[in-house]
């Protein structure tokens, strides 16, 4: 008999392509919260919904008690005393908060067939005056403000009456006040000896609830102590802990007048006041955690967001982007994060995904050119190097990395000045990697302005000139390459300074 | 102030309602012969063959899926039924040597004809929840193959001279009130039941508002897609085996897009194809904005093809009308 109430042992989880979690281990004590850190694809999330039995682990086992526990899916977890706060909000919009909180375990009358409506009703003022959350229990969860429906799933995780309750980010949408009230919750949790799997990115909460800390680096266990045992320094150099091992083919080249300058920025609910200036040749990384709101500013740059307040100026001229199209007329060109849901057009050919965001050009009448088509198709396919069987390919049948350079080539053929790329290199194997970013550079040596952003860290630092960085939607600094290391980014990006 | 906002709002939730009783207004004094108790009960007994199916379909859109196969399981409904069911002094039957007697042999021809229809409704929950195929396309095939079925059965002939006792069930009323409008009432007490006072119901809305949080609330989503087809598939299968019972024959081509004018309903009611949103309320008054429509403009003489073109308007204004509600909620 020991006093760890949960242990997971040698788990590993593969998706198609890609080892989420490799031979993880987790050990958690009864009674205690146990904070779970790491990089945004750490695995920490991932590894929560084996536990949860919303993903089915390749490999490893799950001891509950001293007891081995086979959780093939949700029921089971929350029959075991194991309950969840997803990071991603789970509520239907158009139920009541009463509904919500019982949902799929709805209270029976006596002839187990009627819903005991009035008892639902009652059990929920109960739980919310015990929790001393003020919601009406009547009221729809989609009118409710964002903070108040996580509150609502806080109470409904501690509703299970779980011996372990999960909680995944639970304060990034709550308010100050909010977050210390869920502190309290977790305080009284404890003393009713409910163990809890804390997982955030702030520092300063791991270190006022927390007792224990495991990390987790590229889906592998690092280390797990007291958290006593760890400052902030040590903490983030085991959560980033690798060597720039990989190489960057970043050339230095001339930096030239101001292309882009962005003044007070905000769009509400995503990000405030953000200012910066992109230069002609520059490479500017946006750096910050998953939720720091950098996608978000590239987006309303774009047009696709509409701005709150703040003012953009393109080569020194006040310009209002209403929408993508204006961009594309200023010049400006995005590559959108997701490439498979936003970039590519799979049952399409390598020749229409290159050229579809330039067929203007090739209209004569009501007639296209396909000659100047496959002239242009065939020339980026050999200037990028693109390998493709031939131009007339389906787009869906090649590697990932070369879906990226076709998408590369649809925004070069556009002939922009400023080129945003998100995630350029997610899902790319090591070598494609490589062949992306020695474009970027190429593409800034040509005197194109580039905004990146990335949540690889050896990527951000390889390729800046400078590196933006975000935290909660706030801009916490802008580090000069010289300056930049793994730590410094990671302490802005954790609001640490 | 806020007397008037709370009023809007009232008026903003019920607005199926408001329509329909301004309906109703507007072609009684049109029409006097509109508000009269015979063509009132006229009406519903017309529209409550449809009004089930409606009823059925309800709960897949909740779901945020759609069945068109309830037409045809209606016909199959029928014909199966009606086979079981035919005098013996009739030459021509189906089944020649086939004689079911007395209130037993009614009773087999009516359970063969609502089983058999159900049955695909099982079939296409399954489908449904195990293929991952959408309810669109897999509620398209077995419409097809449904009816196809039903003609291989008849071979595309009816199946005329129902035992009386058989017919009574449709044709015959209690308390002045044909069987058929009862029925409908009680499907629609049971549908809002199911919807209001049982877990299935409340599963129903919650894999239509969010998917992804009925699975985390536990919910068996598979299972319950299942029931939700198959208590569409049951509705389809009684209203055909009421059908057979009122018309006195079994015919294959029974119930020809009678799927379209139960999606009407449900939507005209307020069911939202985006999943999740809904009441049986509504629904019960788009059925009855349909009748309304129908039997308004048939008794004010308009041409039939006018009606159709009515019809389409109201189905589509009804879904403006909606979504902007919704947006501005939100």
């Amino acid at each position: 008999m020991n006093d760890y109430i949960l242990e997971m042992r040698g788990v590993t989880k593969e998706f198609p392509g890609v080892r989420a979690l490799d031979n993880v281990n987790l050990k958690i004590r009864k009674g205690t919260v146990h904070a779970l850190m790491g990089e945004n694809g750490a695995g920490k999330s991932t590894l929560m919904k084996c536990l949860l039995g919303i993903y089915s682990m390749t490999e490893g086992e799950i001891l509950l008690k001293d007891k081995k526990v086979n959780i093939r899916d949700t029921i089971t977890a929350l029959n075991l005393g194991i309950s969840m706060i997803h990071q991603e909000l789970n509520t239907v919009n158009e139920r009541t908060v009463t509904q919500n909180i019982w949902l799929g375990r709805e209270p029976l009358k006596s002839n187990k067939i009627m819903l005991d409506h009035k008892r639902m009703k009652e059990d929920t003022k109960e739980l919310l005056e015990r929790l001393h959350m003020d919601i009406d229990p009547d009221a729809k969860m989609g009118d409710l403000t964002v903070a108040k429906m996580q509150m609502v799933e806080i109470a409904k995780a501690i509703s299970y009456n779980a011996d372990v309750v999960i909680m995944d980010e639970p304060t990034s949408a709550l308010t100050e006040t909010e977050v210390k009230h869920l502190f309290g919750i977790i305080e009284s949790l404890k003393k009713n000896n409910v163990t809890i799997i804390y997982i955030s990115h702030k520092m300063e909460e791991i270190f006022k609830i927390c007792e224990e800390v495991t990390v987790f680096r590229d889906g592998k266990y690092v280390g797990s102590d007291k958290v006593e045992n760890f400052d902030i320094d040590k903490l983030i150099t085991m959560m980033v802990g690798r060597e720039l091992n990989e190489m960057f083919p970043k050339i230095d080249c001339e930096i030239g007048e101001t292309l882009l300058k962005v003044e007070n920025l905000s769009s509400e609910g995503a990000f405030n006041n953000v200012s910066f200036e992109l230069k002609k040749g520059e490479i500017l990384g946006f750096a910050g955690l998953v939720g720091a709101g950098r996608t978000e500013v590239a987006e309303t740059i774009f047009g696709m967001r509409t701005k709150t307040s703040g003012d953009i100026y393109v080569n020194g001229e006040k310009t209002d982007i209403k929408n993508p199209n204006m961009a594309l007329q200023k010049r400006f060109f995005l590559l959108p994060e997701d490439r498979k849901k936003n970039g590519i057009i799979p049952a399409l050919s390598v020749m229409k995904n290159i050229t579809i965001a330039n067929m203007g050009k090739y209209v004569k009448g009501l007639i296209l050119n396909y000659k100047l088509i496959k002239k242009d198709s065939k020339d980026y396919i050999k200037k990028i190097n693109i390998k493709t069987p031939s131009i007339d390919t389906l787009i869906q049948s090649l590697s990932g990395g070369n879906q990226q350079k076709v998408l590369v080539a649809r925004a070069l053929l556009t002939k922009p000045d400023i080129l945003i790329i998100d995630e350029p290199t997610r899902g790319i194997d090591v070598g494609a990697k490589s062949e992306i970013h020695s474009l970027i550079t190429k593409l800034a040596e040509q005197g194109k302005a580039i905004i990146m952003i990335s949540s690889e860290m050896p990527e951000i630092l390889g390729m800046s000139d400078r590196i933006l960085v975000m935290y909660e939607g706030k801009l916490t600094g802008i580090i000069d390459r010289k300056e930049a290391t793994q730590e410094v980014v990671m302490r802005y990006a954790t609001n640490r300074m | 102030m806020e007397n008037v906002i709370k009023l809007k709002k009232m008026a903003s939730k019920n607005s199926i309602y408001i329509v329909l009783i301004a309906l109703v207004i507007v072609i009684s004094i049109a029409s006097p012969n509109f508000l009269t108790f015979e063509n009132i009960i006229n009406l519903v007994t017309t529209e409550s063959i449809k009004g089930m199916l409606a009823l059925g379909v309800a709960f897949c859109i909740l779901a945020k899926g759609i069945d068109l196969s309830v037409g045809s399981i209606v016909a199959l409904s029928a014909v199966v039924s009606a086979s079981l069911i035919q005098e013996p002094s009739y030459v021509a039957k189906l089944f020649p040597g086939l004689d079911l007697p007395g209130a037993g042999g009614i009773i087999v021809a009516v359970m063969a004809g609502i089983l058999v229809g159900t049955l695909f409704g099982a079939i296409n929950g399954a489908l449904i929840a195990y293929t991952k195929i959408p309810p669109f396309i897999a509620t398209l095939g077995s419409m097809v193959v449904v009816r196809g079925l039903a003609m291989l059965y008849t071979n595309a002939y009816p199946v005329p001279m129902l035992k009386p006792g058989f017919k009574a069930i449709g044709q015959k009323s209690i308390l002045n009130i044909p069987n058929l409008a009862w029925i409908l009432v009680i499907f629609v007490v049971v549908a809002w039941f199911l919807l209001n006072y049982t877990r299935f119901g409340s599963n129903v809305y919650a894999i239509g508002g969010n998917i992804e949080a009925a699975k985390v609330a536990g919910i068996k989503v598979k299972k319950n897609l299942i029931w939700i087809y198959t208590w569409s598939a049951f509705c389809a299968a009684v209203s055909g085996v009421l059908l057979a019972s009122r018309t006195g024959s079994g015919i294959a081509t029974l119930g020809v897009q009678y799927e379209l004018d139960a999606i009407a309903a449900a939507t005209i009611g307020g069911v939202s194809h985006s999943g999740g949103i809904g009441r049986i309320g509504g629904v019960v008054a788009g059925i009855l904005i349909l009748g309304v429509v129908n039997n308004g403009l048939l008794l004010l003489g308009v041409s039939p093809y006018v009606q159709q073109i009515v019809k389409g308007l109201i189905i589509v204004s009804a879904v403006v009308f909606d979504m902007r509600k919704h947006a501005k909620a939100s």
